[in-house]
């Protein structure tokens, strides 16, 4: 095996595109296990932690772009005020240990259904950077997830970055899970309002075959707040309720060790319709930050 | 391929790693320091847990090059000049220790809250532990006394510091 430890952003895109087969290594808590269980044995591994653009995260023209290799636990301890859906996602993931290590852009090329930065990603219409030699491309994060575990991710590409543009109202993030630490989701649901252009933001984990935004939920909801976003008027329950149902209604869930597909879909409405008013609440009083 | 990076605050080179080994199969099995503990090699349990560069991680999920040149704190590096840390002190005071498998790794986490806290002036409140500690499993105590150990160790390091 060879070790593969780029220093600069050009060197690692150029080593990816030297060595295709190469498994990039960030905050190895997807790899390292893999590895340590005999069930990956990479020729070379590509060391990303040396890359320091990876490492930052900056804000330009009022989007937030964060480098793929920012562990969890800066997402929560730098960017709680401005991307409070995503710091609540990152705070149920693993343990401080995981939290140190693990990072946004090793979720994203792992793409498994059940990781927990998707539905934050989707609710809030991230796009993800990707670079090869051959340039640079940004894919909506709803178009990245293409299959159980698979992404728009070529050979020769790497996740730079993910650029989202802080929701202008309230976000929630939602996961069932055995205990508060150390669980993979048995279904997840993360929700952005945007006032600014009336629209809502949805994103259902461990329920599909990948994560997933659920579209009519968020017309509907759009539709019923229209003329509730001035008033600030109570949401009736009714709504909530509804907004659910049209939530579970978008996924499609297997029965597994986790959970059965049934219980997935029913904890999805009442993660949506509990993540819903939670949130209502919070713009009615005029907060639309909380971290 | 060669490792040289920094333990405890001695300098430690070691040859013929292998590329896929983990940082702690490095300190366990080449460097012969064996207090951080194997129990899952899969980042569940925390009992391999060290510092890296100052940040508590799971040295079974660091891949051994990725520890060139940073900064190892085990937790044969917290006792000083023979004397036990008061972390240390604390977990066998407050019987906090049973089969021992877990405590190299509760130390670490242990040291790491309570030194953050300490910074800012205060002590760990008691969800802060756990939320702290949700990573290190252990499998007898039931964390009773580890909760007590880890308010015993806090509560005699702000007395000391002062
Ligand atoms: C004990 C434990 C608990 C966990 N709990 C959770 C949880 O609660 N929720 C959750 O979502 N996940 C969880 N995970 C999974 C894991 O921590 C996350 O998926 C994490 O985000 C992976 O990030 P990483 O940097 O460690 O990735 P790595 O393991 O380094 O890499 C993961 C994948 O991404 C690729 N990769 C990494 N960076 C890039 C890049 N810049 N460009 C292209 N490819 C790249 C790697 O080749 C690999 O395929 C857990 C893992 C462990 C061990
Ligand atoms: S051995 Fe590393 S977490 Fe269990
Ligand atoms: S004392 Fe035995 S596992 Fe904790």
């Amino acid at each position: 095996m060879e070790f593969l430890q780029p220093t600069t952003w050009e060197e690692a895109v150029e080593t990816k595109a030297a060595h295709p087969d190469a498994v990039p290594i960030a905050g190895g808590t997807d790899v390292m296990v893999a590895v340590n269980f005999g069930r990956l044995r990479p020729a070379r591994l590509l060391d990303l932690t040396r890359v320091p653009d990876l490492q930052q995260w900056d804000t330009e023209d009022g989007v937030v772009r964060l480098g793929a290799g920012v562990p969890y636990a800066r997402v929560i301890g730098e960017l709680g005020d401005r991307l409070p859906g995503l710091a609540m996602a990152a705070r149920t993931i693993g343990s401080p240990q995981i939290r140190n290590r693990g990072t946004v852009g090793g979720n994203l090329a792992t793409a498994s259904p059940a990781g927990d930065a998707h539905p934050a990603l989707l609710a809030a219409d991230a796009e993800v950077e990707v670079a090869s030699v051959r340039g640079t491309r940004r894919i909506p994060v709803a178009d990245f997830y293409t299959g159980v575990k698979r992404s728009a991710l070529a050979d020769d590409e790497l996740v730079a970055a993910v650029r989202i543009t802080p929701p202008s109202g309230p976000q929630q993030y939602s996961k069932i899970g055995t205990r508060n630490a150390m669980v993979i989701a048995v279904a997840a649901f993360g929700l952005a309002l945007h006032p600014d252009r009336r629209a809502v933001g949805t994103g259902i984990g461990s329920a599909a075959p990948t994560p997933r935004r659920a579209p009519a939920a968020e017309e509907f909801l759009a539709g019923e707040l229209d003329g509730l976003w001035d008033s600030r008027a109570e949401l009736p329950p009714a709504t909530a309720a509804r907004f659910g149902e049209l939530v579970a209604g978008a996924a499609a869930p297997i029965d597994d060790v986790r959970g059965t597909a049934r219980y997935r879909v029913h904890a999805l409405s009442v993660m949506a319709r509990r993540t819903l008013t939670w949130a209502w609440a919070e713009y009615r009083k005029g907060e639309t930050r909380c971290a | 391929m060669r490792l040289t990076c920094t333990v405890n605050g001695t300098e430690q080179l070691v040859d013929d790693v292998w590329e896929g080994e983990s940082l702690l199969y490095v300190l366990r099995e080449r460097m012969g320091l064996p207090g951080s503990k194997n129990a899952c090699e899969q980042g569940e349990c925390g009992s391999c847990t060290v510092y890296l560069d100052g940040l508590p991680v799971c040295a079974c999920l660091v891949a051994a090059g990725q520890a060139e040149g940073r900064e190892v704190g085990t937790v044969e590096g917290l006792a000083a000049g023979g004397e036990l840390h008061p972390v240390q002190q604390a977990f066998l005071d407050a019987g906090a220790v049973q089969c021992g498998f877990c405590t190299p790794g509760l130390l670490v986490a242990t040291d790491d809250l309570v030194g953050r806290a300490l910074a800012e002036g205060r002590r760990p409140a008691d969800a802060e532990i756990r939320e702290a500690l949700a990573g290190n499993l252990c499998r007898c105590t039931g964390y009773e006394k580890v909760l007590d150990a880890v308010r015993l160790a806090a509560d005699r390091m702000a007395e000391e510091a002062r």
